[in-house]
């Protein structure tokens, strides 16, 4: 008997050997997982309309340039924290053709992480914009535009969502109305929010919420942090789109010497606000709960000196003062 | 000005001369015609694949140039892959692999029949499987497992029907022992059955991170089990015989395929290094890929000094070079694998683009170097036609020069990114700043493209001419 002569003996240790590693490194490994994960408490499943968000998001390959999966390492702190596995319970298989969880993990930062995208930017209009055409809201980026998502009509009807696309990027004639697709996939990444974590021993503090990354934008980074957290609609510019969201260059609130205005618009968002004539009736996020009094002043501070504004500048004193007179 | 050299002669060639091979047609035209069909196919899709993959680089200099729903880049990315995968590489594998298994078992094929039938599975699957990507019908994301499950069975029954004439033929071979080259085909054609199996079962992959489980082993196996087994067991077939002379050693064989077998298995976890799947499988997978040098060095270490001083006959030969080069590429790209893995550079490279590098070197440099390599010192014999030799070279330096400007371009910009990253800089600067990366990737990528029109025209000039097939002299001349 050997491996050089006895073919069966050779086939029978490959194929059976190979079969009892995959047991220890892919299947055995799998079934655990799948039997000690639990959905996290506070975490609600899936609606069906997000559900169908997801098959769109599955369909046009999102995942080929897109991660959801939040590292323990410093430089992903920015997406919110590290991921566990209960944030994934709830991914289940789509339909028969597809009888596994999605794999929504992905292996490609092409684009940014959208773990937290229903947080970071929960305007429903970005969303339809970004999605009719990118460029229309991000003009460097490189993802592929999706106006089949959308319907060209002449006239909209009542309950149609309406996308107010800019000149540059508006078909000649009619209005963009969002389809049923794009309206699920809008509430399927406006759905994409992480659930705290309760911290029950010491050994859970490094993932406790919400991160603040203070460590990892110390310093008045104010810069960096309008380019992560407001730029997406106000634009590197400062100028906003026209008709959309507005520009923050000369705009009475920023340039104002009183803050406080300022600081609470950033702090707890803004909605339905007529600016010099213009109402604006998407929704501005808060960011309260998502970044510290040091980075509000950053950022405050950073559209306060740029595009031309020359207001006094704030401190992060005057970011609490405000947190706190209105939480009173 | 110039004066004729007294040392040189006047009319030097314009490149190196190669070795005619001496054009003995292979008698059973059936044989040669078979493997000519398959190679045929497998290279139609080499130019499908790879002209898709070329038009995915320019979406990201121009990602306006089209606005067709089965032509957006997430929907068409999935069909690069997948057709060369299992279009063109995996055809092409298999063509090489129905010459040197009779070969090495001294009797003729076990059954035609069921090679045909394999390849007519596995060009269907690779036509459904894109039609149904592009129409946006996929597996659940799932990388390099995209084919739903109703494609994929028609693909893995190629394979197992394929596995099982293999297996017959090696069963009743005219010699006593199982040349090494039938072990690592054999190999990769078991392991790849179970892999598949086990991939597309869908008990074990019913959330999030066990479905994630799955697909690091699936994603890293899919390559490493299919792919490089087969391509190295054609290697330790067409490397001693286009030299003349034995492997170097192999016992080195045997040591480098066991270690295959049961280190490779192992490491798939570490495509989800600090992903939310268990620590302790993330940490065997970084253990078990630093395991591999043992195999890469085994594997190369015995190609190279099978090479040793035949120096010669690799610069006369217009397909050893393709063979050196792809050898060459098996240990430094896995290695690459290797480094990828560790913690410390995972965090740098992990998600960025220097990893769509490193699956082109491996795949391209390594994988599809060794096969042109086979393609080029098979066929002639075979057929007794041989290509241009002098577009065998053009096709040689610009798939290597392509495919180093590609990856060169990806790695570095890729670098950029990852530390962009640890700075903590807006994310779009990482966008920005691989616009010129991008470009070069574009520009290498075309370069690659066109050497596959050249080795398809190769192809063409290879092929076996039907007229001298069965017919005797006599009847030619009453056909006259």
């Amino acid at each position: 008997m050997s491996f050089h002569k006895n073919h069966w003996l050779l086939f029978s240790v490959i194929f059976f050997g190979y079969i009892a590693l995959s047991w220890i490194a892919a299947i055995g490994p799998a079934i655990w997982v799948q039997d000690h994960t639990r959905a996290l408490p506070g975490s609600a499943p899936m609606t069906p309309v997000e559900r169908r968000g997801l098959q769109v998001y599955i369909a046009e390959g999102c995942i080929a340039c897109h991660t959801q999966q939040v590292r323990p390492l410093k430089m992903d702190a920015v997406w919110g924290r590290p991921s566990a596995p209960g944030d994934y319970a709830h991914l289940k298989p789509l339909d028969i053709w597809q009888p596994y969880a999605p794999a929504v993990l992905g292996s490609e930062r092409t684009g940014p992480d959208l773990t937290s995208i229903g947080t970071r930017q929960p305007s429903e209009t970005w969303q339809y914009l970004h999605l009719y055409n990118p460029r229309a809201v991000s003009p460097d980026s490189v993802m592929p535009a999706f106006p089949w998502l959308f319907e060209v009509v002449a006239n909209a009807p009542a309950d149609a969502v309406v996308v107010p696309v800019p000149p540059a990027y508006a078909p000649s004639a009619g209005t963009v109305v969002a389809s049923d697709k794009a309206r699920a996939l809008v509430a399927y990444l406006l759905s994409l929010k992480q659930v705290p974590l309760r911290a029950s021993g010491a050994n859970n503090a490094a993932a406790g919420t919400p991160v603040p990354p203070e460590n990892a934008t110390a310093g008045a980074e104010g810069a960096t942090l309008y380019s992560n957290h407001c730029a997406s609609c106000h634009q590197a510019n400062g100028r906003g789109l026209a008709g959309v969201f507005p520009s923050l260059a000369n705009n009475p609130v920023v340039v104002a010497d009183d803050p406080a205005p300022h600081i609470a618009t950033v702090l707890h968002g803004a909605q339905g606000r007529t600016i010099e004539g213009m109402t604006y009736p998407a929704a501005m996020p808060a960011f309260a709960d998502q970044l510290t009094d040091a980075q509000i002043a950053a950022i405050v501070d950073h559209e306060r000196s740029s595009w031309g504004n020359q207001a006094p500048k704030v401190t992060a004193k005057d970011v609490a003062a405000v947190r706190k007179g209105e939480a009173k | 000005m110039a004066e004729p050299s007294p040392i040189l002669s006047a009319d030097r060639p314009l490149v190196v001369g190669k070795a005619r091979v001496e054009s003995v047609g292979e008698r059973d035209t059936a044989w040669t015609r078979l493997i000519f069909v398959y190679l045929a196919c497998a290279t139609s899709w080499l130019i499908v694949g790879t002209l898709i993959g070329v038009y995915l680089s320019i979406k990201f200099t121009a990602p306006d140039v089209d606005h067709v729903p089965w032509l957006s880049f997430g929907r068409l990315r999935p069909v690069h892959t997948n057709t060369v995968f299992w279009g063109w590489t995996s055809l092409a594998m298999i063509a090489l692999v129905l010459y040197v298994v009779p070969k090495t078992s001294q009797r003729r094929l076990y059954s035609f029949p069921l090679a045909w039938i394999s390849l007519a599975l596995i060009n269907l699957a690779v036509v459904i499987g894109g039609l149904c990507l592009m129409g946006g019908i996929n597996n659940g994301g799932q990388e390099y497992r995209e084919y739903i499950w109703p494609v994929m069975a028609i693909f893995a029954s190629g394979v197992v029907l394929t596995a099982y004439n293999l297996i017959r033929t090696i069963a009743d071979r005219g010699v006593e022992e199982i040349y090494i080259s039938n072990w690592y085909i054999m190999g990769g054609f078991l392991w790849t059955s179970v892999l598949v199996t086990i991939a597309y079962l869908p008990f074990y992959q019913q959330n999030g991170i066990s479905e994630t489980v799955i697909q690091g082993y699936y994603m890293h196996n899919a390559v490493g089990m299919w792919f490089t087994p087969i391509v190295l067991g054609l290697t330790y077939y067409f490397l001693p015989k286009l030299l003349n002379k034995p492997i170097y050693s192999y016992s080195l064989g045997v040591l480098a395929f066991w270690t295959q077998m049961v280190f490779y298995t192992m490491i798939g976890g570490h495509h989800f290094v600090f992903a939310p799947t268990p620590w302790w499988l993330q940490t065997v997978a970084i253990i078990f890929s630093v395991g591999m040098i043992v195999t890469l060095a085994a594997g190369t270490g015995n190609f190279l000094l099978t090479m040793k001083g035949s120096g010669r006959t690799i610069a006369r030969s217009y397909s050893l070079p393709f063979i050196l080069a792809g050898v060459i590429g098996y240990f430094l790209w896995s290695a690459q694998g290797t480094l990828e893995a560790l913690r410390s550079l995972n965090l740098v490279w992990h998600f960025t683009n220097y990893t769509v590098a490193h699956s082109h070197l491996t795949m391209y440099g390594f994988v599809v170097f060794l096969i042109w390599g086979g393609i080029y010192g098979l066929l002639p014999r075979m057929t007794g036609r041989e290509p241009s030799h002098l577009l065998a070279g053009v096709h040689f330096w610009f798939a290597l020069l392509g495919y180093f400007i590609y990856t060169f371009a990806l790695m570095v910009g890729g670098t950029l990114q990852g530390v962009s990253w640890i700075l903590n800089a807006p994310f779009i600067e990482s966008v920005r700043l691989m616009a010129p990366f991008w470009l070069w990737r574009a520009v290498g990528g075309a370069m690659m493209f066109l050497s596959h029109l050249i080795f398809a025209y190769n192809l063409w000039r290879m092929r076996p001419l039907r007229l001298e097939r069965t017919m005797p002299v006599a009847q030619m001349g009453a056909l006259a």
